[in-house]
């Protein structure tokens, strides 16, 4: 599918959506409670099958969170990418580990470096940092004087 | 955080593998879940070698944080950093010079054939053949010898830069390719006899640790763990970067995805990357080998992604640039985090002595997962 007709059909399954087309791929922006639904939607829907999660993370700009899903699918070759705003007193979303399998590692990692929490997620954990580690080393208000060394 | 060694109210046994066991190949930490010799879940526990190269990356600049990676992946630093090169080229529009581009691509096949090499007698040791981890070596050090000479290291090449390469190659970079291309042809039909055909060999692989293409794409799978499924997800082809779309070779891709088909699509990708090789050699360019680039690197505000095949599959640069003298945030998509998110579906209800075998076969390197 090209450009123009993906931001067509997301235009149809996702009205609410915010796009922007100034980098590489189609941008989405939609809110954590449209997510769920649109996400199983763009999987199994039969001329979008985003079957393949290639990259899952979160920015930090210091006012929210954004978690950003890069998406393509191996049917069709079409590439976009989703954004979700999120709070970031009470970063909270429905995680997606049941659609792409792959979340549940990249989810896990968010969890851990960013603070975000996945409802309905199997095994949310601390996956690479030891489990008395206090604070979110990704967010840019992390201070840690003893682990960190500034240049 | 460490489970204790004990048994659960079903009677399977819980143990540890690793961090420090020479099956993992580095500090990866498996807690495995035993119902006599049949493994019912093994759980990744990570971070043993984690340095943060993400957030290390935020404070660094846009020639130095390249330097990083070279250290996640140790055995594809070049791809890496070509990765990583690229995505600052993206931002700053930057044309990078043929000769530059050519060097890129031949520096880039020969560290995949060194790290699939590797990966061969590696994947023999696990299984219990220990000669060819010594073929294996005498091949692999002739690639480093040319790494040596013109990147000035073994390893951690550094060698990509944004607008092209370091240096010039050396002098000698062109007969030392072609010695190199000569021996590994001959050698290459040595390896098969060792270990392709080897009867034990393909007892130990053929049907075990099947992972089908649809959990393959769901885990997100790449490189030859998931070609072996059936997932055409060589990034050289689906999405070519540098020259390659202007190459002949082939997307290897098996079809029954199980431990010896990874393996056969990795003996054929080192052909296909000879073949690269070949057809490069002595089509070198004249001309520059690095563009013209300002002292100091300001790549405009934007969201860059850059996509690379590694000898291990789908390594991504996400780049997020605020303007300013730093990456405001780099995500790097490491091909081994997704493949090892597939071992625990993998494996269960196998043989514990086959865990090694998979595990082997997914050529997992540790710094690239934790990064």
């Amino acid at each position: 599918m090209t450009t123009e007709a993906l931001i067509t059909v997301m235009a149809e399954v996702a009205p609410d959506a915010v796009v922007d087309t100034a980098g590489e791929w189609p941008n989405f922006q939609v809110s954590a409670e449209a997510w769920p639904d649109l996400a199983r939607l763009i999987r199994h829907r039969e001329d979008l099958r985003f079957d393949y999660l290639f990259c899952l993370t979160c920015v930090d700009w210091k006012t929210h969170l954004t978690m950003v899903y890069h998406l393509s699918s191996t049917a069709y070759r079409h590439t976009m990418v989703v954004k979700v705003k999120l709070d970031r007193e009470t970063p909270v979303i429905q995680t997606v580990s049941d659609i792409w399998r792959t979340a549940e590692f990249h989810e896990r990692e968010v969890f851990e470096l960013f603070g975000v929490n996945f409802t309905g997620h199997p095994d949310l954990r601390k996956l690479i940092l030891p489990d008395d580690w206090t604070g979110y080393p990704l967010r840019k208000d992390y201070e840690d004087p003893v682990n960190m060394i500034k240049l | 955080m460490v489970e204790e060694i004990g048994t659960t109210d079903k009677g399977e046994l819980i143990i540890n593998v690793g961090p420090q066991h020479p099956a993992t190949h580095g500090v990866l930490h498996l807690v495995i879940t035993l119902d006599g010799e049949t493994v019912r879940k093994v759980e990744p526990h990570l971070g043993y070698i984690h340095r943060s190269i993400e957030k290390m990356s935020e404070s660094l600049s846009y020639r130095q944080f390249i330097y990083a990676t070279s250290r996640m992946d140790y055995l594809s630093a070049h791809i890496n950093n070509h990765a990583c090169a690229m995505a600052v080229e993206k931002g700053l529009q930057l044309e990078v010079p043929e000769r530059a581009q050519v060097i890129r691509v031949l520096m880039g096949e020969l560290t995949r054939i060194a790290s699939h090499v590797l990966w061969w007698g590696a994947m023999a040791m696990d299984i219990g053949a220990f000669t060819p981890f010594f073929h294996a070596f005498r091949e692999r050090e002739m690639i480093n010898d040319i790494m040596e000479e013109s990147c000035g290291a073994r390893l951690t090449m550094n060698y990509m830069v944004p607008g092209g390469v370091m240096y010039d190659i050396h002098p000698n970079f062109h007969r030392r390719v072609k010695e190199f291309i000569a021996q590994f042809k001959r050698k290459l039909p040595e390896y098969d006899e060792l270990v392709t055909g080897n009867t034990i060999f393909r007892a130990r692989t053929r049907g075990v640790g099947v992972l089908s293409k649809e959990d393959a794409i769901s885990y997100g799978c790449s490189g030859p763990t998931g070609r072996a499924s059936g997932v055409d997800c060589d990034i050289r082809k689906v999405q070519p970067y540098g020259i390659y779309d202007r190459l002949d070779f082939q997307q290897i891709i098996g079809t029954e995805g199980d431990t010896y088909s990874r393996y056969l699509v990795r003996m054929q990708e080192m052909r296909q990357s000879l073949h690269i090789i070949e057809q490069l050699i002595d089509n070198i360019p004249e001309g520059d080998f690095q563009a013209k680039t300002k002292a100091v690197l300001k790549v405009p505000k934007g969201e860059y992604y850059s996509r690379v095949e590694t000898a291990r599959g789908d390594f991504g640069v996400y780049l997020v640039s605020e303007g300013g003298l730093t990456p405001y945030r780099i995500k790097y998509r490491s091909p081994g985090f997704s493949n090892l998110s597939a071992l625990d579906h993998t494996v269960r209800g196998q043989k514990i002595g086959d865990l090694v075998a998979i595990m082997g076969s997914f050529d997992l390197v540790i710094p690239d997962i934790d990064r």
